[in-house]
């Protein structure tokens, strides 16, 4: 009986440990000319992904201060990986060209202490 | 008030490296030695003919207004440089091509003697340069003035903003020709070098090219792009961007936005101009003047 209950403790604190390892998935979709959301949150030290798709052209993934950048395809999705050890606003931006208004193309991901 | 260009330099904190080094210009007298002919050119750069809005509410006469001044002027410059940004972008490529037939039209009135013209991504990128070359020629090219070398590079007209391997490679093949004491100029649209790449005012392969500049000596750059002036070193080399004539941008991370900087009525035209970049044949030093859309140095 102790030996099973050991076993299962093992069982959830795997389980545990695979759940906390999982990566929280940040939706965020791209069109001419913005970012939805176009502010994303993340506390620091946190492992997330980025999933970005693109509801119309092929648009650009650029946050040059965690050294991000991405494509991002027509009806595709790219994924980025991110954990940011330092709290701020880092600005991100589209940077391939989409058109009047491609500079307008941009947003924050705030990094919460 | 004429403010001279080395003097302000030293007020941006330039001064030592200018004077140090010869730069921003570059010493001509090893190559071209004693008696070399001065000469002058002017950049204008980001005209984005066919934009509209506040910004700008002279949009339609600005372009016109500049082509006047520089016809009025006394003294002729050897040629003129369009950096890029020629006209302003659209989806409708029957528009776009519009646009550029109207622009090239407005400067056929420049009395100069040679007119030479670079992509900005607006011009190039939605159609990878297709309508661009249709009007104005090739994308990138170079050309040989009074012993100094021209390299136009495109950074534009791949969409991402790279200048790519088969052009790097035409650029060795060009700088293979030269000595690495000989006068050079690149003229590109975007900075080749991480001005502030969040608001995407880079070049995607930027440090290949300057690791391909890097062993000339003599090698100045100017750019368009960002829409007022900056002047920065990467190394020994100079990269100095022009005004637009369109309207100004704010200075690189200074605000949250990039957003124009907005139309002043009391002053018109403020934060917009072209440059002359004159080369001493005595010396070989390149001197910047910068004008406003009157034809009055800033």
């Amino acid at each position: 009986m102790k030996g099973l209950l050991t076993g299962l403790l093992l069982v959830v604190v795997a389980s545990a440990a695979a759940a906390a390892e999982e990566p929280r998935v940040i939706k965020i979709t791209a069109k001419k000319f913005e970012y939805s959301p176009s502010e994303v949150h993340i506390k620091r030290g946190e492992h997330v992904v980025l999933e970005l798709t693109s509801l119309d052209r092929k648009h650009g993934f650029k946050l040059p201060e965690l050294g991000i950048r991405a494509d991002v395809p027509p009806g595709g999705t790219a994924r980025v990986e991110v954990t940011a050890e330092k709290a701020g606003r880092f600005p991100f931006a589209c940077d391939v060209f989409c058109g009047d208004g491609h500079e307008d193309m941009a947003g924050t991901l705030v990094v919460d202490p | 008030m004429r403010i001279d260009r080395r003097e302000l330099m030293k007020l941006l904190g330039l001064g030592g490296v200018v004077l140090g080094s010869g730069l921003p210009g570059f010493s001509l007298a090893a190559s071209k030695g004693k008696g070399a002919e001065d000469f002058f050119f002017l950049q204008l750069s980001d005209t984005h003919w066919g934009f509209s809005g506040p910004p700008n509410p002279e949009a339609d006469r600005t372009l016109k207004q500049v082509v006047q001044v520089v016809n009025a002027s006394k003294a002729k410059p050897d040629f003129v440089v369009f950096t890029g940004d020629l006209t302003h972008t659209t989806d409708d490529d029957a528009l776009r091509r519009k646009r550029m037939t109207e622009f090239k039209t407005i400067v056929s009135e420049l009395r100069v003697p040679k007119t030479y013209f670079l992509p900005g991504e607006h011009d190039a990128s939605l159609d990878k340069g297709q309508a661009y070359q249709e009007h104005f020629g090739v994308l990138h090219q170079s050309f040989q003035h009074k012993g100094v070398h021209f390299i136009a590079l495109d950074n534009v007209s791949d969409p991402s903003g790279a200048v790519g391997d088969t052009q790097i490679d035409w650029l060795k093949s060009e700088l293979a020709k030269l000595d690495k004491d000989a006068p050079i100029v690149v003229l590109t649209h975007r900075p080749l070098f991480d001005l502030y790449p969040q608001w995407d005012w880079a070049t995607a392969d930027g440090s290949k090219v300057i690791s391909v500049l890097e062993p000339y000596r003599h090698l100045t750059v100017f750019y368009g792009h960002i829409h007022q002036e900056n002047h920065r070193m990467t190394g020994h080399i100079a990269h100095h961007s022009a005004k637009s004539l369109m309207f100004p941008l704010p200075a690189p991370g200074s605000v949250p936005k990039r957003v124009a900087v907005p139309w002043d009525a009391e002053h018109p035209g403020r934060g917009l101009g072209y440059r002359e970049v004159e080369v001493a044949g005595k010396d070989g030093a390149v001197t910047l003047e910068e004008y406003d859309v009157h034809g009055a140095r800033v």
